[in-house]
């Protein structure tokens, strides 16, 4: 990509409508600010939904792609409830947060797009979440010290989930799937080319 | 016994508003007789509620006299009062109408005196007052009250408090055998204005006005302003009586709004700029707004009050309101020109409410096309039934006057076709 064509760019809003899911909405946004003042959590985003959609309108491929805004967002739907135009906020959000990772900006050591692998993975193996390995996999993954320490703090609530029959210890040995994990990759291997195939190229 | 003399060359007027005594005295002065129908006790409508219009800040009860000596003065002209249309039969140029008329309790004798409702104890919620304030179970509904006729309410029919009512009449006015009645009369044409009702705000969930005793609406701020409102026109807070030194409005208070109303009110903007005129200069104003549609070229009007030193305005729309200490609102949300994040205190919340056409669709009583946001559309399946004013689109005074100019005129056309074929 030349310095030119980033530095004049101005189809990143054509772009998100083709490539991002429900990004056809974004052009729908006047600016009214109610998601940012009914976010939750807002004031712990780098820029809040409101300012997301001016930005990709103002062309800020990078920064708006580079953003941990859309990780952040929980799923309350506090934004979608309220949004007086029937934007479906939350579900941008996460498709910029998709697009992002397709195209590798998100953020470094972004926690949720780190759950967001490690349960992918994990459920790719057979089918089915693998509790037990999905947690160990979180405690582990800054490391095995950091996850003896994570291990050690989560104790009582292991403990008292597998009481509650929430987990159950033998999914070490391999744990519970589908009764044919390969068609699943098979499944998914289609779905994964037609998405390919409609993504369009903007660089 | 009302008695009705009309034939179908007669435009009855539903609505009797603004709009509807317009359109009744429009079509009355070109020499056609005219029936109005008005729910309330008294015709003028919610202009009568007003203590200023925008832009000239002049009093809406000077335009209400002259609409009401010339209502005096034309012969051509019936009204009823508290009478709701429940039927319309037939075509354009032959129409039955059905109206349903509650019992007053107060004949043609009534002078206006008072006498009665001196002698009444019950007092009620003050409707003209928007339940600011009470009003006794015989009342005149306001001052300026055409006609200027009490009215018994009907919670006191059969107590003491009715019989001391018509104890105390020296004029024979009270008579509390009066029944409701159902009378049908002919039309050629009908013009439908029966208006608008501020939305209702308690459907704002975040805004808590069914919660926040200081979240008013901008009717209810309306009253306060007004001299003959119910706190004589000082400013005062809902909660504890204290003068507001620091208010805010809320503006696109449930419209423009998916989950509310989805059209543009219109005159929510202007209303709040005019009201920013009504308190003192050492009040500060704040203004939270998505943008300021300064209708009909009243854009210097909007410069005005931006110039003025007290008022603030903020490029937001409110996401939350919160009780602060001291039953104070306080405000959630983040501007747009910054994106900076806000909790504001105010003394008092108006919330510009968005207008929500008075157009019953479920029971219309004739076949007639409302568009989604609810309003009467101007269609030739109509026939001779034509809406004036705010049950066509959200209008200010101005407008809907001139609306229902044009209706009157579409009315009076189909009397002249039907005086044609008869004559």
């Amino acid at each position: 990509m030349s310095t030119n064509s980033q530095k004049y760019r101005n189809s990143f809003l054509k772009e998100v409508e083709a490539n991002v899911e429900e990004g056809e909405w974004v052009k729908m946004c006047m600016q009214c600010g109610v998601c940012a003042g009914s976010c939750p959590l807002g004031k712990h985003w780098d820029h809040p939904p409101q300012e997301i959609f001016m930005m990709i309108r103002a062309g800020k491929r990078e920064e708006v792609l580079s953003s941990d805004s859309m990780w952040m967002c929980t799923s309350c739907y506090n934004c979608i409830a309220r949004c007086p135009r029937g934007l479906p906020i939350t579900h941008i959000m996460h498709g910029l947060a998709v697009y992002s990772k397709r195209l590798g900006l998100m953020p470094d050591n972004q926690p949720t797009a780190e759950f967001g692998q490690i349960f992918w993975d994990n459920l790719m193996k057979k089918g089915r979440v693998n509790e037990l390995k999905m947690g160990l996999s979180m405690y582990f993954k800054d490391g095995f010290s950091q996850g003896i320490k994570n291990a050690m703090a989560n104790q009582k609530l292991g403990q008292n989930m597998m009481k509650a029959k929430r987990m159950n210890a033998m999914e070490i040995m391999g744990g519970h799937g589908v009764n044919s994990p390969g068609d699943l990759a098979k499944i998914i291997k289609k779905a994964q080319e037609i998405e390919d195939g409609n993504i369009q190229d903007f660089s | 016994m009302t008695e009705v003399i009309a034939t179908n060359e007669t435009i009855l007027v539903v609505g009797g508003g603004i709009s509807g005594m317009t359109a009744a005295l429009e079509a009355a002065e070109t020499g056609k007789k005219v029936v109005l129908v008005e729910k309330r006790p008294y015709v003028g409508g919610r202009v009568t509620q007003l203590y200023k219009y925008f832009p000239k800040l002049c009093h809406p009860t000077c335009g209400l006299e002259i609409n009401q000596r010339r209502a005096k003065m034309n012969p051509n002209l019936t009204i009823i009062t508290m009478a709701e249309v429940t039927d319309i039969k037939g075509e354009a140029g032959n129409y039955t109408a059905t109206v349903k008329i509650a019992p007053r309790y107060i004949n043609d004798n009534c002078t206006g005196c008072g006498n009665c409702g001196k002698a009444v104890e019950a007092e009620f919620d003050d409707e003209y007052n928007y339940g600011m304030g009470k009003r006794k179970g015989a009342y005149l509904p306001h001052r300026m009250a055409m006609p200027q006729q009490y009215v018994i309410d009907p919670a006191i029919i059969g107590s003491d408090d009715a019989q001391k009512a018509k104890d105390a009449c020296k004029v024979n006015a009270v008579d509390l055998d009066m029944q409701e009645e159902t009378i049908e009369f002919n039309a050629g044409a009908v013009v439908w204005a029966t208006g608008w009702q501020p939305y209702d705000a308690n459907k704002i969930q975040p805004y808590g006005y069914d919660r926040f005793e200081n979240v008013i609406t901008s009717v209810e701020f309306e009253r306060l302003a007004d001299p003959t409102g119910p706190t004589g026109g000082k400013i005062l807070r809902p909660s504890d009586g204290k003068e507001v030194k620091n208010v805010a409005f809320i503006q696109c208070a449930g419209s423009r709004d998916k989950n509310h109303l989805l059209h543009c009110s219109r005159i929510c903007c202007m209303a709040s700029l005019k009201q920013c005129t009504y308190p003192a200069d050492d009040v500060d104003i704040s203004v939270y707004y998505i943008d300021i549609r300064a209708i009909d070229r009243f854009e210097d009007f909007y410069q005005k009050v931006k110039a003025q030193d007290n008022v603030k305005f903020i490029k937001s729309k409110v996401a939350s309101i919160v009780k602060g200490e001291d039953d104070s609102p306080v405000l959630h949300g983040v501007d747009t020109e910054g994106y900076n994040r806000y909790a504001n205190q105010h003394d008092l919340v108006v919330l510009a409410v968005g207008m929500e056409p008075s157009v019953d669709k479920e029971s219309f009583p004739v076949d007639i096309v409302i568009n989604e946001e609810g309003f009467i559309e101007p269609a030739s399946e109509n026939g001779g039934i034509f809406a004036a004013g705010c049950s066509s689109d959200a209008l200010d005074v101005n407008r809907a006057v001139q609306h229902a100019t044009g209706a009157a005129l579409r009315a009076v056309q189909v009397i002249n076709r039907v005086a044609g074929t008869e004559g």
